[in-house]
This record gives structure tokens, sequence and C-alpha cells, in this order.
């Protein structure tokens, strides 16, 4: 039993309550508190990670209080490598995302006065950040299914209020689509959740007990079926992925970066371990219809990135491409690329991150997201522009950057994979590897039109970044270029995890090893 | 004779329950629900003298305490709306819709 | 025939094993640079200077090292970390073709920053262009030096970055950023075919180092397919066809930028790319090493025809570098002994075309940046230096006896007329071509009549600027002999990418060099004629179908846009409505569909009291009903 983790998760929500019950009309010292707790909550997962072994037990830190006796339920924590890696994603970006936020609910104003947003509570967005940061800590560190369904549920309820309350002007349509959809799916998973617990009978819903609890193969499909739909949804995989671009375009910046950069994780994370741990037989056999659907995202998503007129629907198209290549990575079933594929989700977190962030900043200073309303930026906010295109290079995977390894692997991966025999595969890597002119093309094209060029009379008055704008990107930038040139700290961490996966899926060593056959 | 009580237990549950669907006025209305309750009295009575325990009239006697219970509440709600739309109409009191 | 190349051994210590630095000093140089901003304004530009000099010094005494090992042992590999575990490990290759690259990047990359000095003076943002530069530098070294396939893409992309802010350094004129962006997304296509072969070299051979990979003596379809994929990518760095159109609109960057990355180093890394590979897939005799070839002979003719009705002095020259480019992966397409050539036609032509085009820049400097040729005139007296530095460039790049590219260039035509008589004698036709539009580029300048506007002011370049002129100057008069006679480049080069079997012998009264000399004399009297003895007139004549064929780029730009832009917007647009209307549709149609459903459900709510009694009492009855049906009761 290691506290580690309920601490983790203490902190942020008790930070919450103190930042809710501040009196009336503290709104800084609100802020200033909830940056010092998501810091406090960094340094200790930084003191945690330190002392997390690779090479040990699959599943650390570990802690089990009962729940529910009667069924089983256990308050079970304990992460694994890909865990830890997400769940240190989530506490970098909060702190980062409550900085960036730091004016989010005082109300978005247009150049010439009008409010897009009005002004709302402070205490409320703020301690509602805390509150998710628990539940994404929850989310990726729960062994107990149970748990896990509660969080990949509950973690839904601040992020409706954060959008629905501090979003733009089309913000309750987009935060009732974001709230029925995943309800939808994630009913579907209690189903399948309770399914399990039926069928498996052995009184538990501890994950490491379940793994192999499901033979019959049929049985196995259906399962499967009801996790990878609701999983489906949160990644999201087309064709149900629509709520993405609205939501993440009404949110405010700080929110649509955790929520494509955290919360959609859970779903591509809850594939590679339950989908793939669970039902082995079921997620083999739908290896090759889901890869498909995986391909047509990262294609679909990157075209119709191109054709988007507004800067954060567009980035949440390249999203939708992006995670196209991490569900094609976790079912090519072989070593490297799932590695790859749980790497893309902490780079693509940070890279998405500062674009979505960035791009925040010019939204900020316009008071408009469409790209059309901009034009020569670089020339009066030269930092601002820099950072802008550093983001948006790591969106394209630009060699150096920290999303070309990930992206790299996947491809390589899937393409070398002989999980299949077949070339369903290689020929999907190939057609996935298009994606990289595509991501050129609707980047440069975006940068084109917003940083370069003659300054728009409306972007004149622009002032380059101030401190507490730095303070949010530069991390951000210094770890994707870190990460680009280093990925081995990362990847040391992973390996041994998606290997545990890949064993218990089955797949033979052989194409873990993974070298050639040709020599 | 069983079957005597039984059909008069049903006719006055009949008319009862015709009063209910026919009639405007609330206190007719509300007389002819009294009426049905009453009719489920003498089915219980019939039965319980038939079956020969004592449950069905204890059953009877809650009846008529709910029955007493809601008199009193039914009374006071047709009261107010008379005072209120000056009229006992169960159609005129429509506004609780869609 | 087996080509063989030297085993890679391990090295540590010395200046070799000191070999990162050369990458670090200019990365260091670019991060001070873009980190610390307007702090470095004053000296910003002299650290640029200093650190590719530094990394100058390095690659010198590398070299030198170098050559202290015996041949067989003239291949060193430093590894420096492990980068994806169990896949790359990151390291160096320092071998007589990586440092030749090396020396040639720093040495005229030091040349050029230098002169930029002066060209830049007046740019506010001359701390940013150096910035850049050293950016450059450091990508494309790491493109030669890496020790494996995924170093060398990181390279690869990483000198395409720089391209692409150089190009669009003056991002605020549309036309540029638009021609960097251009210049991006047509190389990405090129990294698209070497993406997908370094797929197929992992899956085939389970490694992705040059060391580990083993040298083939015939070609079986794996092979001939990564050499076709790696070609896709070398053809749209070095801006060979299908993939050439990105590179005329590249010269919306500063002139420095046009002679360092657009036609000194990095538009050759594509030939680099095609030697490095050469043993493992493009081995002589190959159908891999004919489609290098094949490309290279289209190239190079289409550059010289594109090349011929510029006005431009610019994109004349960029035609012409893609023209000699064509040369390049000629050679690079005919094995071991082409490989040399190609290497030194490289060489030469970085020193030949550095020299023409920062000699068109300091032109430019001088005429208040007009780039029209019609619009000069008469410049040899006014631009002494320029205009004797820039001749000794033409008469180098048209193959004038005895100077840089008459040894070289020859070289490859011999070769090519030996190996493919048919892309051989399409090769002298090209040299034909060459000197006739290069003619015409220094009568049009210097001779003739003056043409400019009134507002002009012609003027020689100052000595930081004119210096460089004169070292490269020096490089095109002599490098040429020095490497190829007594094959000094064929031989340093053989360890690392093999040795033909016979070694070349120069003739210098060979039938195919002297139809080239016989050429090259006809194209420039023609040129002579029409440009240099008749006036020039200073608008742009209409011109026949060929001269617009040629000006419009040889129709590259226009095929690309019906074939991709036109269709590409289409699709996208197309995706767009599919996805608002036709996924987004049926998701809104649905929750529209249950909100209506419901709100006609809801008339049921009369609110007459009677009406719910009437149900109330269907359903008491139909629930009788049913259980005296199922006979429960």
């Amino acid at each position: 039993m290691s506290p580690w983790l309920p601490i983790l998760m203490a902190v942020p929500v008790l930070g919450a309550i103190v930042v809710a019950l501040l009196p009336k009309g503290s709104d800084k010292l609100a802020k200033q508190v909830t940056l010092l707790v998501s810091l406090a909550v960094l340094v200790l997962t930084g003191v945690m990670a330190a002392g997390f072994k690779p090479d040990g037990d699959r599943f650390q830190f570990v802690a089990e209080y009962d729940w529910i006796p009667s069924f089983g339920v256990k308050f079970g924590v304990g992460v694994d490598g890909v865990a830890l890696v997400l769940v240190a994603l989530s506490v970098v970006l909060v702190p980062i995302v409550v900085l960036a936020s730091w004016h989010d609910a005082d109300g978005v104003k247009t150049a010439d006065g009008t409010l897009i947003t009005p002004k709302r509570s402070v205490k409320t967005y703020f301690s509602l950040l805390l509150v998710l940061e628990t539940m994404m800590i929850g989310v990726f560190a729960a062994t107990d299914i149970f748990l896990f369904y509660v969080f990949f549920e509950a973690m839904l309820i601040p992020m409706y209020f954060m959008i629905g309350s501090y979003g733009g002007a089309q913000r309750s349509y987009a935060a009732v689509k974001f709230l029925l959809y995943s309800l939808f799916g994630g009913l579907l998973m209690l189903v399948a959740v309770i399914g399990l617990y039926v069928v498996a009978g052995s009184k538990t819903f501890m994950f490491p007990e379940l793994v192999g609890a499901i033979q019959d193969p049929a049985m196995q499909k259906w399962l499967f079926g009801g996790f990878f739909i609701a999983f489906a949804i949160k990644a999201p995989l087309w064709p149900v992925h629509t709520w993405l671009p609205d939501a993440a375009a009404q949110a405010p910046a700080g929110a649509a970066v955790l929520l494509v950069g955290v919360l959609d994780k859970v779903g591509t994370f809850g594939m590679l371990r339950f989908c793939l741990e669970l039902f082995p037989d079921a997620a083999k056999a739908f290896t090759v219809p889901i890869v498909v659907l995986a391909v047509i995202s990262i294609i679909y998503g990157a075209i119709v990135a191109i054709g988007q007129t507004d800067m954060k629907r567009l980035i949440a198209y390249t999203s939708i491409s992006h995670f196209g290549f991490i569900v094609m990575g976790v079912f090519a079933m072989s070593s490297v690329a799932q590695s790859g594929a749980a790497l893309y989700m902490v780079n693509h977190g940070f890279a998405t991150g500062a674009l979505f962030l960035a791009a925040g900043f010019l939204i900020a200073r316009r008071g408009s997201p469409f790209i059309g309303d901009y034009g020569g930026v670089q020339k009066v906010a030269p930092v601002l522009a820099g950072f802008f295109l550093v983001a948006g290079l790591a969106g394209l995977s630009l060699p150096g950057l920290s999303s070309f390894v990930s992206e790299f692997m996947v491809m390589i991966g899937t393409y070398s994979s002989q999980a299949h025999g077949s070339g369903a595969l290689t020929a999907a890597a190939v057609v996935s590897a298009v994606a990289v002119i595509l991501a050129a093309v609707y980047i440069l094209w975006m940068v084109q039109r917003t940083l370069n060029g003659p300054t728009a009379e409306p972007v004149k008055p622009f002032k380059d970044v101030n401190a507490r704008e730095i303070w949010v990107l530069a991390p951000l930038v210094a770890l994707i270029i870190g990460f680009g040139l280093f990925p081995k700290p990362l990847l040391d961490v992973i390996n041994p995890s998606v290997q545990q996966t890949l064993t218990n899926v089955g797949v033979p060593t052989s194409t873990i090893a993974e070298k050639g056959t040709g020599q | 004779m069983t079957t005597h009580y039984l059909i008069l237990s049903g006719l006055l549950f009949a008319i009862g329950a015709m009063g209910v669907l026919i009639r405007r006025n609330a206190i007719v209305v509300f007389m002819c629900v009294e009426l049905m309750l009453n009719a489920c009295n003498l089915a219980f009575v019939t039965f319980s003298r038939q079956v020969g325990n004592l449950e069905g009239q204890i059953i009877a006697f809650f009846v008529m305490v709910v029955a007493a219970a809601e008199v009193v509440v039914g009374l006071a709600i047709i009261v107010t709306i008379f005072r209120t739309r000056r009229s006992a109409s169960v159609d005129d009191a429509n506004l609780l819709k869609y | 025939m087996e080509s063989h190349i030297a085993e890679i051994a391990q090295h540590t210590g010395g200046v070799i094993g000191l070999s990162w630095l050369m990458i670090a000093f200019p990365l260091v140089g670019a991060f001070v640079l873009l980190v610390f901003g307007r702090f470095t304004n004053r000296w910003g530009h002299l650290l640029g200077v200093a650190m590719s000099l530094a990394s100058f010094a390095v690659a010198v005494l590398a070299f030198f090292e170098l050559v202290g090992f015996g041949e067989e042992q003239r291949r060193r590999a430093v590894h420096l970390y492990e980068f994806i575990p169990g896949m790359v490990d990151m390291g160096l290759l320092i071998d007589p073709l990586s440092i030749s690259f090396a020396l040639l990047i720093t040495g005229v990359g030091s040349l050029i920053h230098i002169y930029s000095i002066g060209y830049m003076s007046h740019d506010e943002h001359r701390r940013r262009f150096f910035a850049y530069l050293n950016l450059f530098v450091a990508a494309m070294l790491l493109l030669v030096l890496a020790d494996n396939y995924v170093g060398l893409f990181i390279g690869w992309e990483g000198v395409g970055l720089a391209s692409y802010l150089l190009i669009g350094f003056w991002q605020f004129k549309p036309s540029a950023a638009v021609a960097a962006k251009k210049a991006f997304v047509v190389n990405r296509v090129g990294d698209f075919g070497l993406l997908v072969g370094m797929f197929l070299i992992w899956t085939t051979f389970g490694t992705l180092a040059f060391g580990e990979l083993q040298p083939i003596t015939s070609e079986n379809p794996t092979t001939l397919a990564i050499g076709l994929l790696l070609l896709l990518g070398a053809c749209g760095k070095s801006a060979q066809l299908p993939l050439q159109s990105w590179l005329l609109d590249a010269m919306e960057g500063p002139t420095p930028v046009s002679a360092l990355i657009h036609a000194a180093t990095m538009v050759t890394a594509g030939v680099y790319l095609v030697v490095r590979s050469g043993a493992f897939f493009f081995p002589e005799g190959s159908g891999a090493a004919l489609a290098v070839a094949i490309v290279g002979a289209a190239t190079l003719l289409a550059g010289a025809i594109i090349g011929c009705a510029k006005d431009d002095i610019k994109k004349g020259l960029a035609g012409s570098t893609m023209s000699q480019i064509g040369y390049m992966m000629l050679g690079a397409g005919l094995g071991p002994a082409g490989y040399a050539f190609a290497i030194g036609h490289l060489i030469t032509h970085g020193f030949f075309k550095a020299d023409l085009f920062l000699g068109a820049g300091s032109v430019m400097h001088g005429m208040n940046d007009e780039v029209d040729m019609r619009k000069y005139g008469g410049l040899r007296k006014l631009m002494p230096i320029t205009f004797a530095t820039f001749f000794i460039g033409y008469l180098a790049i048209i193959g004038f006896p005895l100077l840089s590219g008459y040894f070289t260039k020859d070289g490859i035509i011999e070769t090519a007329v030996h190996h493919q008589p048919i892309l051989g004698w399409l090769a002298v036709l090209g040299a034909g071509i060459t000197g006739f539009y290069m003619s015409r580029m220094v009568f049009m300048t210097f001779f003739g009549q003056k043409r400019w506007a009134d507002d002009a002011h012609p003027h020689e370049s100052p000595s930081v600027m004119t210096i460089p002129l004169m070292i490269l100057s020096l490089g095109a008069l002599g490098l040429g002999a020095y490497l190829v006679l007594s094959n000094r480049l064929l031989l340093f080069l053989a360890p690392a990418v093999g040795r033909p079997e016979e070694l070349p012998a120069f003739h210098f009264t060979s039938t195919p060099g002297l139809a080239t000399l016989a050429l090259v004399a006809v194209g420039a009297a023609f040129a002579w004629m029409r440009y240099g003895r008749a006036e020039v007139p200073s608008v742009q004549p209409r011109g026949s179908f060929l001269t617009t064929f040629a000006r419009r780029d040889l129709y590259g730009d226009a095929l690309n846009e019906s074939l991709f832009m036109r269709p590409g917007q289409w699709l996208t647009r197309l995706a767009v409505y599919f996805d608002n209307r036709g996924i987004d549709g049926i998701v809104n149609g649905l929750a529209a569909g249950i909100g209506g459903s419901s709100g006609r459900l809801r008339r049921i709510q009369t609110g007459f009291a009677r009406t719910y009694a009437l149900s109330i009492l269907i359903g008491a009855a139909l629930l009788t009903g049913a259980l005296l049906l199922v006979g429960n009761i």
C-alpha cells in the first residue's frame, strides 16, 4: 500500500474546496491558490515518478480500499508506465492551463468592446479545474474498473460546466452535444462493465484479476464492443467525432487543452489497457476494421482541417487526425507501434496544448477565432508568432520535435507489424503517411494566413507576449524540443508496460522483437 | 350469495367510473370516486366473509381512513379552485398541461 | 559487380570524437540568437559568423585526422546517444563522403555568412536572418553526418524548415509566404517517399543504420522499391522532376539564402542521399539507378530550358541550379564511376553557383534590388570585381576548358555516354543550352547599353561582400582540376562509396568532350548574336510558343494546379460539407428527431382530468385483460 496516489488525488480536490470557500471578491487569491495547489501536485508527482522502477512490478504505488464490499468494488489505484506518463502529462498541463486561463473567466471582449463571453465566477472556474485534475489523475490511476468507470463519467461534469458557462457564443450547444455523446458511450460501457462482472463471476472489478477472465469469444466481442464504442467516442474516432470540434472551439482555450490533451486520451488509454487486455481475441478479430477507421480518421481529419476557417476547430480536426494515428498504433499489435502510440498520447498533449494556447492568446487579442480576421501577426508580435509557429511545427510532426518520434514509431511499427500477415497494416501505414503532406498544408496554410503577409488593420495594435504568456508557452516548447531529441526517458517507462500488454494479448514474441526477416 | 354481492360491487364501481368520466362538476366526480372506493370495500368484505379471515375487513378500514383523508384534502382543493375560478367544473381547471 | 565499401569502425577521442561540435556550434548560435532576441541585435551577426567558422575549423581538423588513417579505416562512427531504444542509436559517421560535404557546407556556408553581413546590413531583422542561417548549417551538417536514416531525416526536415523560414524571411510579402509554404509542402511530398522507404528498410533489414546495411550486388523487387522511394525523397529536396516547381519560387528569399541553400548545399542533399544509399539500393546497372539517371537527364534539360527564358536573374540561376543538379543526379545514377564526378560536380558547383548567386546579389545590391536583367546592361565597368568573379563563375559553369566545371561536368558526361549513351548525349545537348542561357545572362547584365532606371545608382559592393566572391571564384577556377585530375576525389571517396572496376582517365580530346565544347561555343555565339550584339528590349517581348513554355516553367505549376491543387480544394470543400451536413447532419438530425417527437408526444397532456381518468381506466382494463389472458389470476 502506497499513499502516493490517494494523496495526489486528494490535494487538488481539497484545494478546490478551499478555492470555493474563499470570500467574495477574492478572485486574484483564488487564482493564486489554484496555481499553488497545481504546482504542489506537479512537484509531488515528480517526486513519486522518480521512485518508479521501469523494470519493477507492472503496477506500482498500488493502494486498495474497500468501497462497496457487497459487490467487490474497491477504491483501487496504481500506475503502470503508460498510466504514469499520462498522469504526469495531466499534472504538467494543469498549472500551465491555470496560468493560461488567468483572465478567461473575466469575460472576453472584442476590440470594439462588445463582450463575447460575459464575466463569470472566477472561483467556480478554478475550483472546477482542480476537481477535474483529481479526476484526471484518478481515471488514469484506477485499477478497479468500476472506479475507472466512475471517474470516466464524472470527468464530464466539471468539463460540462467549463464549456457551458465559460465558453464562446455557441457554448450551450457544444456543452450539451459533448455531454450527450459521452454519456451515450459511457452507458454502453457501463453495460459492458456489468456484463464483465457477471460473466467473469469472480466478484471483483479489479483489472489485474479480470485479465483473461473472459474466454468465450462471442462474449468477448460483445463486451469489447461496449468498451470500444465508449472509447471511440471519447478519443474521438471517425465517424463519432463531430462533438470535438464544437466542444474544443467553444471551450475556453485552457479547457480545450485539457479536453483534447488529457480527457480524450482516456479513450485511447482505455483501448490500450482495457479493450486489448481484457478481450484479446476480440481485439485481434476487430483489428482490421478498427485500423481502417483509424486511417479514415487520419486522412479525413487532415482534409477537413485544411478547409476550416476557425482556428480552434482547425486544431480540433488535426487532433482527430492525430488520434487516428494513436488508435492505429494501439491496434497494430506491435511493440514499436504501441510504444509510439503511448508516447504519442503524451506528445500530442504538449504539442496540441501549445497550439491551442498560442491560438488562444491570439484570439484573446483579436476577439475572433476566424483565420481570415488575422494577417501579419509576425510583424507586430514576433515572439508570439514564433511560439505559434513552433507549436504548429510540432503539430505537423517536424523531426526534432517530440511528435515526430511518436508518429514515426506508430507508422513504422504498423508497417512492419506481422500481426495480420496480410498487407492490411502495411497498406494502412503507407496511406497514413500521406497525412505527413496534408499536415504541412493545414498548419502552414494557417500560419501563412495568420502570421504572414501584410499586417491587417485590427492586428496592428497587438502587443507581444507578456511574462505570463511566456511562462505558459516556454515550458511546453521546451518539453516539445527536449522530448523530440531525447525521447528515451519516456520510452524507457512506457516500453515495459507495453510489452506486458502485448504478452497479455498473446502476440508472439517474434513480433515483439520486430527484427527483420529479409536479411 | 357471494356472487350477488360481487355483482352489486361491480355495478357500483361501474357507476362510479362512468360518473368520474362523464360528470363535470368536481363535487359529483368526487362523490363518484367515493362510490368506487366503497364498491371496492364491498368486494373486500365479501371476499373476507367467503375466505373466512379478517384481512379483507382490515383493508376495508384502511380504505375508509384513506378515503376520509382524501375527502379532507380533496374538498379543500375543490373549495380553493371554486374560490379562484368561480366554477366547480373539472374541465375549467386545465392549466397544468403540456 | 561488387561495389566494395569499407567497414565502419567505432571511434572515440580525437577531433573526430568531438565532431558533434560541428553541429553544436551553429545550433547554439541559432538558439542564442532566437531566444535572447533583441538583446543580441548588435552583435548577433558576428556570433553567427563565428559559430559557422568554428564549425568549419572542426571540419578541417576532423578532415586531417581522417586522412591520417589508412584508406580502409577512413570510415569512423561516433556514437552519441540512444535515440529510440531498440531502434535508433544516434551517431555520426565521419567518412570521406560526409567530411567532403561538411567542408563544403561549413566552408561555403561561412563565406556566405560573411557576405550576408554586408548584404543584410540594411535589414532590421538581420539578427534573425543569421539565426536561421545557423540553424540551417546545423541541420545540414546533421543530414550529412548522421550515421542512420532517422538522423539524416531529422536533418533533412531541419534544412527544410530553415529553407521555409528563409524563403519566407520577408514574409510580409504574400509572394514570399506562399513560396515558403510551397517549398515545404512539395518537399513533404518527397519526404513521404523517404519515410515509406525507411519503413521498408526497417521491415526488411531490421536496421536503419548505414553501418549495418549490407551492400548488394544484384537488385530484388524490395531494394528496387526502396530505391524508387528514396529517389522520390531526393527529387523533392533536390528539385528534380516531377517535384521541381518549388525551387523557382524559392528565389523570393534573400539572395545569400538562394546561394547557400538553394544552390550550394541543401538542394544537393538528394544527390547525397542517392550516393550514400548507392551501395545498398542503387547498385550499378539496377533499375533504381537507371531511374535516378533518367530523372537527372530529364531535369538537366528542363532546368536548362527554363533558364533560357527567364529575365529574372535569380530565376535564371535557379533554372540553372536545377539543371546542374540534374547532372549530378545523372552521375549518381551511374554507379561508383559516376559518384566521384557527381560529388565533384556538387563541390565545384557549390563554389561557382554560390559565386554566381552572390554576384547576382551584389548586382542587385547596387541596383536597388532590381532583379530584371532587361533593366541591367553595361554594368561591367561600374562593378569590376563583381563582373570579374561572376565571369569566372560563368566560364566554370559552361565548362570552359581547364576551369572547375569543365572537369567535373565533362566527367559526368563522358561516364554517362559510356554507360547510358542516350542519356549521355542528352547531357551534351544540355551543356550546349547551358552555354546559351549563361552567356545570355552575362551579356544582358554586364554588356550592352545601360537600361536601368534613373534612380538606380549602380556601385561596387563593399569588401565584406566582394572578398567572399573572390574566394569562391578561386574555387571555381581551380578546384575542378585538383579534384578530378589523377582521380584524387574518386580515390578519396572510394572507401565510402565504392571504387569502379577501372579508374577513368581524363581525356581532353574525347568525342563527347569535344562535342560538348562545340555545342557550348554555338550556344554562346547564338547568345552573343541575340543579346550581346543586338539591342535588348527592356520590356519582355511576347516570344514564341517555346519561350512561353519555358517562361511558365514548362507548365509545371499549371500542371500541379490542375492535377492536385484544384481537386484538393474541391475535395476539402466536399469533406467539410460532408462533415457539417453529412455526419453532423445525422447527429443533429437525430437530436432534432427526438426533440420533435417528444414535442408531439407531450400534446397528450391535455390538462383535462377526465381524459387522464379515462386513460387510467383503459390502462387498468388492458392490464387486467392481459393478466386474464396469461391466466395468472
